[in-house]
């Protein structure tokens, strides 16, 4: 017999004795009657997220002041082209990293810098010296301010976070609510055949190891930057 | 009394003395208590939060076949090759094997408590290859040559300035006293390991069963690069780390990271589906899921404790307890510690020899308290010390219950006993502090209060009179 029937006929024969359902016994904390069905939606607990764009957007900046993300609201290409000229200015960027996009491609043709291209394979090296990882994403998520990205929107795997600064260039209607609609989101668009990988990106970086005081750019990005357009 | 529970003995009672230790432990964990408390308050509803939590652990664990089958034919649709051992041995033996066939030669690990469960690292290093810890908690207690301090928090026990002084000594860094700058010297060194090793090795916070897809959490993106550079990744998971469906998420996520570490949600929270697929530009070639049993199924079978498994190691329980404040995580000596290291380890290493574990507890329900999936921590400790006195009790307290018996059957002795006790307390004090009394475990660091001169029963006949 092999391991794998091993351990499941092991698993079955213990689950024939029924184990007794949670909420059921008195003691701390067993405030919460138990639910008739497996609960599946979970925003009547969740933190609360307004409805409108203009709440999402400012949960979405409280969240990322709170996180050290700085997040900007840009009202056109235009702005977009001016405040990213800024920033590449203000760093002294000389190489950036990005992928094909329909936004990163009018980012690097603006900064007209040097860049390493992740579409297809790339050398290692060149991606860890670039000054920056410019990507789309698949999301914003208000409740958290989250990023999503997945090897298919944001240029592979390493691109978001082994240069020291990730640029993220998104667009107005990808802001969604909470992590349940990103869930869902993710569902509708990769459904049948998802990326290798998908990431819920919070914040830059960081680290509380050393005396549990913050330090942001453990191994990641130090600087995280969301661009919504 | 077996060696392990001695030595757990010694060093409780040397480290609840021990001020400084208790001073800082405090301080790290006020800076928790704050920020948690002030995360709780942001859900709508914490307690309903938390039942829902329970309900779906509950679900996941008690169909786990269902599950488990579901995960893996999912994630093998997509290349990836399952490996199912029934013990850590056997998780080893394959990793190491993976290891040689492909000639690797340095190893990236980003923290996995399931790795120290078996150590993976030793046997690893043993094969002549060179792993190294990339969590910057785990890699300081790693070039330590020590076991991590707390599950979440390894090297929580030590000051930056005895970090400041390793770096020196490890690595050849100028002294510093900045957090900040340690951090740096850190990543430094860490980038090129990365850049350089061959395979990556991971755990999973969760393994979704309806899409096939690990779910990994870091605050550091260690976890992302360990994934991301190496040609070969393999993920350490212990089979009850399922979970039904990929929407469960969006409720566990920010459950664990405002448990485990005071955040709304970590990080990284990366979810990896099989190796790198068609189209992609990077990624590893070759993924490997190792479902670790291990003790789990034994666990599973004991009805009454099987909530055990619903455990998404956040450490919360660990933060609130009175013990593991007093006496530090080193103390246990186990892999897992604080009350789910208590409850757990009598199961994955026998009763008999950790059954101490279950009686180093207030009984409070601080743990059961901050679970974010409502496992039924003290009851289990209290379980735990009921079965251990059925498996072996002593002679002198079958002796002493017998006695006690007695006493509670016959009145007449009962008040004897009650009207003459303090004139044995009396002889007591020729005795007090040596080997020869039995109230040494309480009059080694306190004075027994007298007992009355008159018992309650004469002060209430007297009192209505």
């Amino acid at each position: 017999m092999s391991e794998r029937e091993q351990i499941l006929g092991r698993i079955r024969e213990a689950l024939r004795v029924a184990a007794p359902k949670p909420g059921l016994l008195s003691g701390p904390g067993q405030r919460v009657p138990a639910h008739e069905k497996r609960p599946t939606d979970f925003r009547p607990w969740l933190p609360a997220v307004g409805d409108s764009f203009d709440e999402r957007a400012a949960l979405f900046a409280k969240n990322s002041a709170e996180l050290k993300t700085d997040f900007q609201l840009v009202a056109n290409r235009n702005e977009l082209q001016e405040k990213l000229l800024a920033l590449a200015h203000a760093e002294g960027w000389k190489k950036i990293a990005t992928h094909a996009g329909e936004l990163t491609n009018y980012a690097f043709a603006v900064l007209g810098l040097a860049v390493v291209q992740t579409g297809g394979r790339y050398n290692l090296d060149e991606l860890e010296s670039s000054d920056a990882g410019i990507t789309e994403c698949d999301a914003l998520v208000a409740q958290t301010g989250s990023v999503v990205v997945t090897t298919r929107s944001a240029g592979g795997r390493a691109l978001s976070v082994l240069p020291p600064h990730h640029v993220v260039l998104a667009r107005r209607d990808q802001l969604l609510r909470d992590l349940p609609a990103a869930f869902t989101a993710l569902k509708q668009r990769y459904g049948s055949g998802y990326p290798s990988m998908m990431c819920l990106i919070t914040g830059p970086s960081r680290t509380g190891d050393i005396e549990r005081i913050l330090v942001l750019g453990a191994h990641g990005p130090k600087k995280l930057t969301i661009f919504c357009m | 009394m077996n060696t392990v529970a001695q030595t757990f003995k010694e060093t409780a009672r040397r480290m609840t003395r021990d001020l400084r230790h208790r001073s800082w432990i405090q301080s790290a964990l006020g800076k928790y208590y704050v920020g948690r408390d002030e995360k709780k308050a942001r859900f709508q509803n914490w307690q309903e939060a938390r039942q829902a939590a329970a309900e779906i652990k509950w679900d996941a664990v008690n169909h786990l076949d269902k599950h488990l089958e579901e995960f893996v034919s999912k994630i093998e649709a997509r290349g990836t090759k399952v490996f199912w051992a029934s013990t850590g041995q056997q998780a080893c033996d394959y990793i190491v094997n993976v290891a040689k066939k492909h000639r690797v030669r340095s190893i990236v690990k980003s923290k996995a408590m399931t790795g120290e469960e078996i150590h993976l690292a030793q046997a690893l290093e043993k094969s002549g290859v060179e792993v190294v810890e990339t969590d910057l908690g785990e890699y300081i207690v790693q070039l330590r040559e020590e076991a991590p301090y707390h599950i979440v928090f390894p090297a929580m026990h030590l000051t930056r300035h005895e970090i400041s002084d390793l770096f020196n000594k490890k690595l050849g860094s100028a002294p510093t006293d900045s957090p900040e700058e340690l951090t740096m010297i850190a990543r430094r060194t860490l980038r090129k390991k990365y850049c350089a090793a061959d395979m990556g090795i991971s755990g999973a916070n969760f393994a979704v069963a309806e899409t096939g897809m690990i779910s990994l959490t870091t605050n550091e993106g260690n976890g992302r690069l360990s994934t991301s550079l190496p040609r070969i990744h393999v993920a350490l998971i212990g089979i009850e780390k399922v979970l039904p469906t990929l929407d469960d998420l969006a409720l566990f996520l920010p459950m664990l990271a405002t448990a485990g570490a005071a955040q709304a949600v970590s990080c990284y929270n990366t979810f990896i589906a099989g190796p790198r697929q068609e189209g992609e530009p990077d990624g590893p070639n070759e993924f490997h899921v190792v479902l670790l049993d291990n003790g789990r199924t034994r666990l599973l079978a004991d009805a009454e404790q099987r909530d055990t498994l619903h455990c998404i190691r956040c450490g919360a329980c660990l933060n609130v307890c009175p013990i593991y404040k007093n006496i530090g995580g080193h103390t246990y000596g186990t892999t897992y510690m604080g009350p789910i290291g208590s409850v757990l380890t009598p199961h994955l290493r026998g009763l008999a020899e950790w059954k101490h574990l279950s009686f180093a507890s207030s009984l409070c329900g601080a743990c059961s308290e901050a679970c974010p999936v409502k496992i039924d921590l003290h009851h289990h400790l209290l379980q735990n010390r009921r079965n251990a006195i059925r498996c072996k009790s002593p002679w002198w307290e079958k002796l002493i219950f017998k006695g006690f018996v007695i006493l509670m059957n016959y009145p007449l002795l009962y008040r004897l006993g009650v009207k003459f006790g303090w004139l044995g307390q009396k002889f007591h004090g020729l005795v007090k502090g040596t080997r020869l009394d039995p109230m040494i475990a309480w009059t080694q660091s306190r004075e027994a209060p007298p007992l009355a001169l008159k018992t309650f029963k004469d002060y209430w006949r007297g009192r209505k009179s």
